[in-house]
């Protein structure tokens, strides 16, 4: 990086209104903007307001331990109201904060915003189940279900930053999710082996992905057109082979055997660690290790500056002698495997057979969680532990019977990410050549 | 040139030609590419916007009726048929491979290939046959009336296309993708709606009122995802799929609040439209035929004089094909995303009117269907032109309308549909496949590049 760029205008109050000087200052000069601390701020005040002090005077019970687990917690007793107005006291803390550093002209850190986060996420659940007919749920229940809810998301995400790290954007995440789902079911079906059938997934993404990369790449065709197509493509065939084919024998092509949880002993009975990380499927246990490689992978190997630069400069990695559009290529085809196997989760995991749409748009969400994420695997990862939370929340939410209708829970990812994109978490900048083929020339 | 390309690395389309404006006398042919390549990224947004134009309009010619012939006979034309031919051919294939009597036939293939070629051309045709009758004319029909009533049924599934498509079509045209018509058709579905059934007016006045209030729905819907790029520069794709979301669950929250459910129904469904408030039909109540299409011919001539004849149309296409330039030549380009916007929401509000006070007169949460997004495809069939996306409605509406009689008659589901449509556009939009298909390339040596470039892939991936 040189300092040949623009001056970096360190005094500059004011939000810049103008789109591209926007995009351009955030990546070198870092204008501290008003932007993040007057949102922590806002929402810091709606946290006081309505979880805080027009929450119920009520106790809200969160269970921790569960009857199986190898040493049993009390439950954790807190008052709506006491609750709530300590938490939201703590974010408008967070916020002055930001503000303190604003007026030293200095960015809020992430770890803030994450804190923010964290806490406006317990203020808000303090005042669903303070509200809630029966003010009681399980702590461990929901974060468990929540991972669970995340798995496909995680593995739609990761796609998304292997595709777009790489500078190929990828609007086919629902489409690989799907294709993955379908083939799990119909290859383990045949050969009654789930094993075969999760392999099939990721050759099913895979294959998703090659189609996408073949047009984007080779015959250049707008990215976000092949995507949104592709979609469109592999929902038409799903749902074709399935009114055709599994729905006409069942037991042929749609039972799969599905893959069984596996229960690390010991470690899995500890309270709330041990579901979540020592009682998963197959697929569970890959989620994370597939985090955790494509984390290293990106940023710690010279495959991964690699692909980095081709996404970021194109130009600069060709002149190196990268083989810019072949490294696209695997690239995005590798990332269509992950979210294969992601896919397979539907059909092999959460539920045993396949229907039609079975992904019900969790690829959008998944895409969402990469751009909330920053298009770090890390970061997507725990979007997507969010967006599974609120997507558990919303069902548990309906049960207990509080005041927030379920429609506005399921609404949540989508808000959260607006939000995300419109400036909350910083300035959401995907990798610069994302979107644009390369041509040698 | 590798000193001056260092500040590219930093990813900023503006620094990248603010130093390549400072470092000018050295600019080569290479390093304006660069520039070139990079200055697109208008708004540090994930993915770039103005590439649309740039592929959506390669094979563009001015629309309108008098350009039709020159159409046909260019190179796009023949590839835009042979795609459709292409398309076709495939879905033909996958109706055939799943029909049983080409399946046991398949099994004496090397005996008597002719039984099997047979099945496989009855499969198809068959299936293709019955979507013809379904849409445009059946010949079994009782009396002319009858025989035209699947056109009828085209022409009122193409309405609300033709509209979201041509609002689609138009933020193309701006170099903004708008995936968001879906999200546009169900606000615009919500506000026509509830004036609809919950206000009681004049005739004639309540069906105006009802067609305001849902162009301004979608519009409002639109014009926000505008704002929000032109303010924060957040991508505008993102943007309009998780509105298109937010809009759904919306309208689910509010199909089961008494303001909107209807009275004594447990279902999510909103009150019958007043009579005052729905579109009337134009040849008599045997078909489902309403004013809407009118207005649909109406709103695409709109759009054609807008893009064409305006000044503002010149702007919208101007930032369209670079908005730095466009930026430079004193377009205000903010201003012209969230008014391109507006209009296309506007348009997409459009299609929610025919929804609600056409062809469903009542507000459920399928409100919008899946014409939002076939609109996509739609705009991308028709070349973002305003009568190419016309015809490219009309099409896909006789594939739906015709769909739906395939499944009754040959048990063809209709998701052969989406096979067809997505592969057509696909085809499309890379014409040099399409050729090559055909044998139509000029340039014979692909073969030997293709394997090249595989082989250079290999050693470059493991690298």
């Amino acid at each position: 990086m040189s300092t040949t760029v623009s001056s970096p205008r360190p005094g500059n109050p004011r939000p810049d209104n103008s789109a591209p000087d926007t995009g351009a200052a955030a990546v070198t000069a870092k204008p501290v903007t008003w932007k993040t601390p007057v949102l922590l701020a806002a929402f810091g005040l709606i946290a006081l307001v309505f979880f805080g002090l027009l929450a119920p005077n009520k106790t809200a019970s969160f269970g921790i331990s569960t009857g199986e687990d190898f040493f049993q917690l009390p439950a954790l007793d807190i008052n709506a109201f006491a609750g709530g107005t300590v938490l939201s006291v703590l974010l408008l803390g967070l916020a002055a904060y930001a503000v303190f550093l604003k007026t030293k002209d200095r960015p809020a850190p992430g770890w803030l915003t994450v804190t923010f986060i964290v806490l406006f996420v317990a203020a808000f659940l303090l005042w669903v189940v303070g509200g809630a007919r029966t003010p009681s749920i399980s702590l461990a229940g929901l974060i468990a279900g929540s991972v669970t809810l995340a798995v496909p998301l995680v593995f739609g995400s990761l796609s998304g930053v292997l595709c777009e790290r790489v500078g190929v954007v990828n609007i086919a995440i629902e489409g690989q999710l799907l294709g993955g789902a379908f083939t799990a079911a119909i290859v383990a079906t045949m050969t009654q082996n789930p094993f075969i059938g999760l392999a099939a997934a990721a050759v099913a993404g895979a294959m998703v992905s090659m189609v996408l990369a073949l047009f984007s790449i080779k015959y250049l065709v707008n990215q976000i057109i092949v995507g949104v197509v592709l979609n469109v493509l592999v929902s038409g065939v799903t749902g074709f082979l399935f009114s055709t084919v599994m729905q006409e024998d069942k037991a042929r092509f749609n039972s799969p055997p599905g893959l069984d949880i596996i229960e690390i002993p010991v470690l899995s009975d500890v309270p709330i660690i041990g579901p979540i990380l020592f009682r998963q499927s197959l697929v569970g246990y890959l989620m994370y290790i597939a985090v955790l490689v494509v984390w290293v992978g990106l940023f710690k190997t010279r495959w991964g500056l690699r692909v980095r630069a081709v996404g970021e400069h194109p130009q600069a990695a060709d002149t190196l002698g990268i083989n810019v559009n072949a490294t696209r290529f695997w690239n995005v085809t590798l990332g269509g495997a992950v979210a294969g196997i992601g896919g397979s989760f539907f059909t092999l995991v959460a539920i045993d057979s396949f229907t039609k749409e079975i992904s019900g748009g969790r690829g959008f969400i998944a895409l969402a969680a990469l751009i909330f994420g920053r298009w770090n695997p890390i970061g997507a990862f725990f979007a997507a532990l969010l967006f599974g939370f609120a997507d558990n929340l919303q069902s548990i939410v309906t049960i207990i019977g509080t005041p927030v209708p379920s429609q506005f829970m399921a609404m949540l990812p989508y808000l959260v990410t607006v939000l995300a994109v419109a400036g909350l978490v910083g300035k959401s900048r995907g990798p610069a050549a994302s979107g644009i083929p390369y041509v040698k020339g | 040139m590798t000193e001056q390309h260092r500040p590219n690395d930093t990813p900023g389309g503006q620094q990248a030609g603010q130093s390549h404006a400072k470092h000018h006398h050295e600019t080569g042919p290479a390093a304006e590419e660069t520039a070139a390549v990079v200055s697109v990224d208008t708004a540090g947004g994930a993915m770039e916007p103005s590439a649309v134009p740039a592929s959506a309009q390669s094979g563009k010619l001015p629309g309108g009726p008098d350009t039709l012939l020159r159409r046909i006979f260019t190179g796009s034309g023949m590839v835009s048929v042979l795609a459709v031919f292409l398309a076709l051919v495939i879905g033909g294939l996958l109706i055939a491979s799943t029909d049983t009597r080409v399946a046991t036939t398949a099994g004496y293939f090397f005996a008597r290939p002719t039984d099997f070629l047979a099945a496989l051309w009855n499969a198809a045709t068959r299936s293709y046959i019955a979507l013809f009758q379904g849409s445009v004319f059946n010949p079994r029909g009782n009396g002319l009336a009858a025989q035209f009533a699947p056109l009828m049924e085209t022409l009122t599934i193409a309405t609300p296309l033709i509209t979201a498509g041509l609002g689609v079509a138009l933020a193309f045209r701006a170099g903004l993708f708008n995936i968001g018509a879906q999200g546009q058709i169900i606000v615009a579905g919500i506000l026509a709606a509830w004036v609809g059934f919950a206000l009681h007016l004049p005739l004639g006045l309540h069906l105006l009122l009802v067609l305001v209030a849902g162009i301004i729905g979608g519009a409002l819907w639109g014009g926000l995802v505008g704002v929000l790029k032109a303010r924060t520069g957040a991508h505008e794709v993102i943007l309009t799929i998780m509105f298109n979301y937010i809009a759904l669950y919306f309208l689910r929250y509010l199909l089961n609040t008494p303001a909107f459910q209807r009275p004594g129904e447990s279902n999510p469904i909103s009150p019958i439209l007043d009579p005052s408030a729905v579109y009337p039909q134009i040849f008599g109540t045997q078909y489902r035929l309403h004013l809407g299409f009118i207005l649909a011919i109406g709103a695409t001539f709109l759009v054609w004089w807008l893009l064409n004849r305006s000044t503002v149309g010149f702007e919208f296409r101007a930032v369209g094909a670079n908005p730095k330039a466009a930026q430079t030549a004193g377009i205000n380009v903010s201003r012209s995303t969230i008014l391109v916007m507006a209009i296309a929401g506007g348009l997409a509000g459009m299609s929610g009117v025919a929804q609600v006070a056409g062809t469903e007169k009542v507000l459920t949460d399928g409100v919008a269907a899946t014409y939002g997004f076939d609109a996509i495809t739609v705009a991308l069939l028709g070349r973002s032109t305003p009568w190419g996306t016309f015809a490219a409605g009309l099409l896909f509406g006789a594939f739906r309308a015709g769909a739906v009689q395939m499944q009754i008659q040959t048990g063809t589901p209709i998701d052969i549909v989406l096979v067809v449509q997505s592969l057509i556009v696909l085809f499309i939009a890379a014409p040099p496949l399409v050729r090559a298909v055909f044998g139509l390339n000029p340039r014979r040596k692909k073969p030997a590049r293709a394997a090249k470039n595989t082989k250079a892939a290999t050693t470059g991936g493991a690298a």
